[in-house]
């Protein structure tokens, strides 16, 4: 396999609230190899946003701080890198895209004010051959009439532009990993496929590394190489694309997968899963999603589970695994 | 086949757009720009389509929220737009929606016993002790437990609060309730929940439904038939089956070919549309897809393509089949 280019070695990253610590994120593992498009995927509240702000140090300090775990980008861990550093980093070898461009973009300037912008604080380049960067960008990413638009403001584009837009100063610096978080979710299904193909295009063309943040697990099939799913700020199962969707260990992953509607499935009745998303609390025991699994039993109310290696990148974070619960794990894959 | 309980002919709404100074009329948004279709009784009529393609405008034009700007709407056998206000709250105890956002549609002072006794009260449950009781039994059909009751809706996560929502418009009996994107906020483990709460709704009390969202899988899930808007308009209505395996429309062809499946053996032949939606205060002329559409013909940005049947109740609205 490539290279890696980001490395999470259990982050562990904390809110410190009114009503007590909320461990967002807790003791999260993964990496991004070179070239490779990986999915974060998990429902709201489950740490995704906060796993990615914590990469690009964004978290607001205080409430939230990272307390424990390592972020290696390269070789240089930026969980100890200065700010200095990170403005560096920032938008040059890492770059961000959020859901919501209209949010990201200043609505009182021009989309070429801002792109020069971006493009200035990296490069050591004149405004007239910023603009022209610009105008390329733009065009790389399919906006029509890309003259003209550099001189419009955001609110003159429609969102599906203005996500291109973002993606276009995003890849203005030739970063080596790009961050999107949920960057189609405000977008119509057919824009969405414009963008998707935007990305795949941009992962094959330039060896970008895509770090994608979703819920949707039509997209994950769509764009990513493997998939980390998380829960309740923890990582619960991590495989290739083809082994979360086809052939999922964890109760969790199995029961989100039962209960989306099919486009050319024929169920009568969904599976749902009982009880509502947990947030996540400082003072739980056991596994997070044992009040809400049917094979839970008694060890899984009273111990986090590990996560369990299941061979080639694989992982599980459920005592099925153990030996001791084998048996158990042969009854849960054959009743799915 | 059963009756149809609703039929809309014709429903046009047109927003004013405001300019200048003054605050002028400058302009109309075609929000809903003639659309006809017919609800059976006790069927599930899916509405999709794209972000700012009428559908909400739909829904609540047709029960009167918003007042249609030209159109017929008959609830059984009756054309409404023609009713009294008096008339239109009685009326309303047959007709209920529910909306995307449940924490917007609750008012957060109040606590669940009095949201979902509020419509039993307009319509005449004078009886404090009567509504207690109602209120209980209608959480627990929608499986919430009466002891919550005396709590706000802030104490509650989104499945919970839609649940809320649905108990509140099932409060007087209703025979037609239109759902506007009632699982979009929703996580996909607490949506399942929902969308089968809602079917066993519909068995158990004879229930027919308008349901709008955006998401075609769900939409295909949950309905008998399905309609597909695009810039105000109805493009192509069919039985779920017919429209999801054979579409018609080049326009339901593409939005099903770009829609994600969480399947890595099905490949997609994706038809890339290009280009964004056009503006509805500003629609193309003829048909307001052919700016998009990779088989327009001349005749497409002329006229507009009548919406008619071209199968057995497969409605469609493109010049492709209008010579056959
Ligand atoms: N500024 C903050 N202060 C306190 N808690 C926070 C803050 N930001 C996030 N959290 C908490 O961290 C947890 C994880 O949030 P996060 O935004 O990462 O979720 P997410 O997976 O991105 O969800 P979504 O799909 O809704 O975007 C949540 O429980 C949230 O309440
Ligand atoms: N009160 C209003 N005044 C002016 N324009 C409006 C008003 N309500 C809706 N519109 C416009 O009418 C069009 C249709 O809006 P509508 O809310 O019905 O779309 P929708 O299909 O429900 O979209 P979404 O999927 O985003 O909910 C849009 O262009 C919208 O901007
Ligand atoms: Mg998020
Ligand atoms: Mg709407």
């Amino acid at each position: 396999m490539a290279e890696a280019i980001l490395e999470l070695k259990e982050l562990s990253t904390h809110f410190f609230t009114d009503s007590g610590e909320i461990p967002a994120v807790d003791q999260v593992s993964f990496t991004v190899h070179k070239g490779e498009v990986v999915g974060v995927v998990g429902e709201s509240g489950s740490g995704k946003s906060v796993t990615s702000l914590s990469i690009l140090q964004l978290i607001p300090k205080p409430p939230g701080k990272i307390v424990n775990g390592s972020i290696f980008y390269k070789d240089e861990n930026l969980a100890k890198a200065s700010e200095k550093r990170m403005k560096k980093i920032r938008g040059n070898e890492i770059s961000m895209i959020f859901q919501e461009p209209m949010t990201s973009l200043n609505p009182v300037f021009t989309i070429g004010n801002q792109m020069r912008e971006a493009i200035r604080i990296h490069q050591k380049v004149s405004k007239q051959t910023a603009t022209e960067k610009a105008i390329h960008m733009l065009k790389v990413v399919g906006i029509p009439r890309a003259e003209d638009i550099v001189n419009e403001y955001p609110h003159q584009l429609s969102g599906g532009m203005r996500q291109r837009v973002m993606i276009a100063m995003a890849m203005s610096s030739e970063p080596s990993l790009l961050i999107a978080d949920e960057p189609t979710t405000a977008l119509d299904v057919t824009i969405q496929a414009q963008i998707l193909d935007l990305m795949k295009k941009i992962n094959k063309e330039e060896q970008t590394s895509i770090l994608l943040i979703t819920h949707d697990l039509g997209v994950v099939a769509d764009i990513c190489d493997r998939v980390v799913v998380m829960y309740s700020g923890q990582v619960v199962e991590q495989g290739t694309t083809r082994e979360i969707l086809k052939d999922p260990k964890h109760p969790y992953t199995q029961g989100l997968i039962r209960s989306l509607p099919k486009l050319h499935g024929k169920e009568k009745k969904l599976y749902s899963i009982p009880g509502t998303v947990a947030r996540p609390r400082k003072d739980h025991i056991g596994c997070r999603f044992a009040p809400r699994c049917e094979f839970a039993f008694e060890r899984c109310f009273k111990e986090n589970p590990q996560i369990y290696n299941l061979g080639e990148g694989r992982e599980s974070r459920c005592f099925l695994h153990s030996k001791q619960e084998g048996e158990r794990l042969k009854d849960v894959t054959t009743n799915t | 086949m059963s009756q149809p309980i609703l039929e809309v002919k014709g429903l046009k709404k047109y927003f004013p757009i405001q300019g200048g100074v003054f605050g002028k009329t400058v302009g109309e948004v075609k929000a809903v720009d003639d659309v006809s279709f017919h609800v059976r009784e006790g069927e599930i009529l899916g509405i999709v389509g794209e972000s700012g393609c009428g559908k909400s405008t739909t829904g609540k034009s047709i029960l009167r929220l918003i007042e249609p700007t030209e159109g017929e709407v008959k609830f059984e056998g009756k054309d409404i737009t023609k009713f009294s206000s008096e008339d239109m709250r009685k009326l309303r105890r047959d007709m209920q929606i529910i909306f995307q956002d449940p924490y917007a549609s609750l008012n957060p002072r109040h606590t669940v016993e009095k949201i979902v006794g509020e419509p039993l009260l307009v319509h005449g449950m004078k009886s404090k002790s009567e509504r207690k009781k109602r209120v209980r039994q209608l959480l627990e059909i929608v499986g919430l437990s009466s002891y919550h009751a005396s709590r706000y809706p802030h104490q509650f996560s989104g499945g919970q609060r839609q649940r809320i929502g649905i108990a509140r418009a099932l409060a007087n009996h209703p025979k037609l309730i239109i759902c506007d994107e009632p699982v979009s906020a929703l996580d996909v483990s607490v949506q399942s929940q929902i969308l089968n709460l809602m079917e066993e709704l519909r068995d158990e009390f004879q229930l027919t439904y308008i349901f709008i969202a955006h998401d075609l899988s769900v939409v295909k899930h949950i309905s008998d038939r399905v309609g597909v808007m695009y810039l105000g308009r109805m493009v192509e209505l069919a039985e779920k089956d017919a429209l999801y395996e054979e579409p018609k429309h080049p326009y339901t062809k593409a939005l099903l070919s770009a829609v994600p499946e969480p399947d890595p053996d099905i490949v997609k032949e994706r038809v890339i549309l290009e280009g964004d939606v056009p503006s509805p205060a500003n629609p193309p002329t003829g048909c307001a897809f052919h700016t998009r559409c990779p088989f327009a013909m001349d005749i497409c940005s002329q006229v507009r393509p009548e919406f008619g049947p071209v199968d057995d109740q497969h409605f469609v609205a493109c010049h492709l089949y209008n010579d056959k």
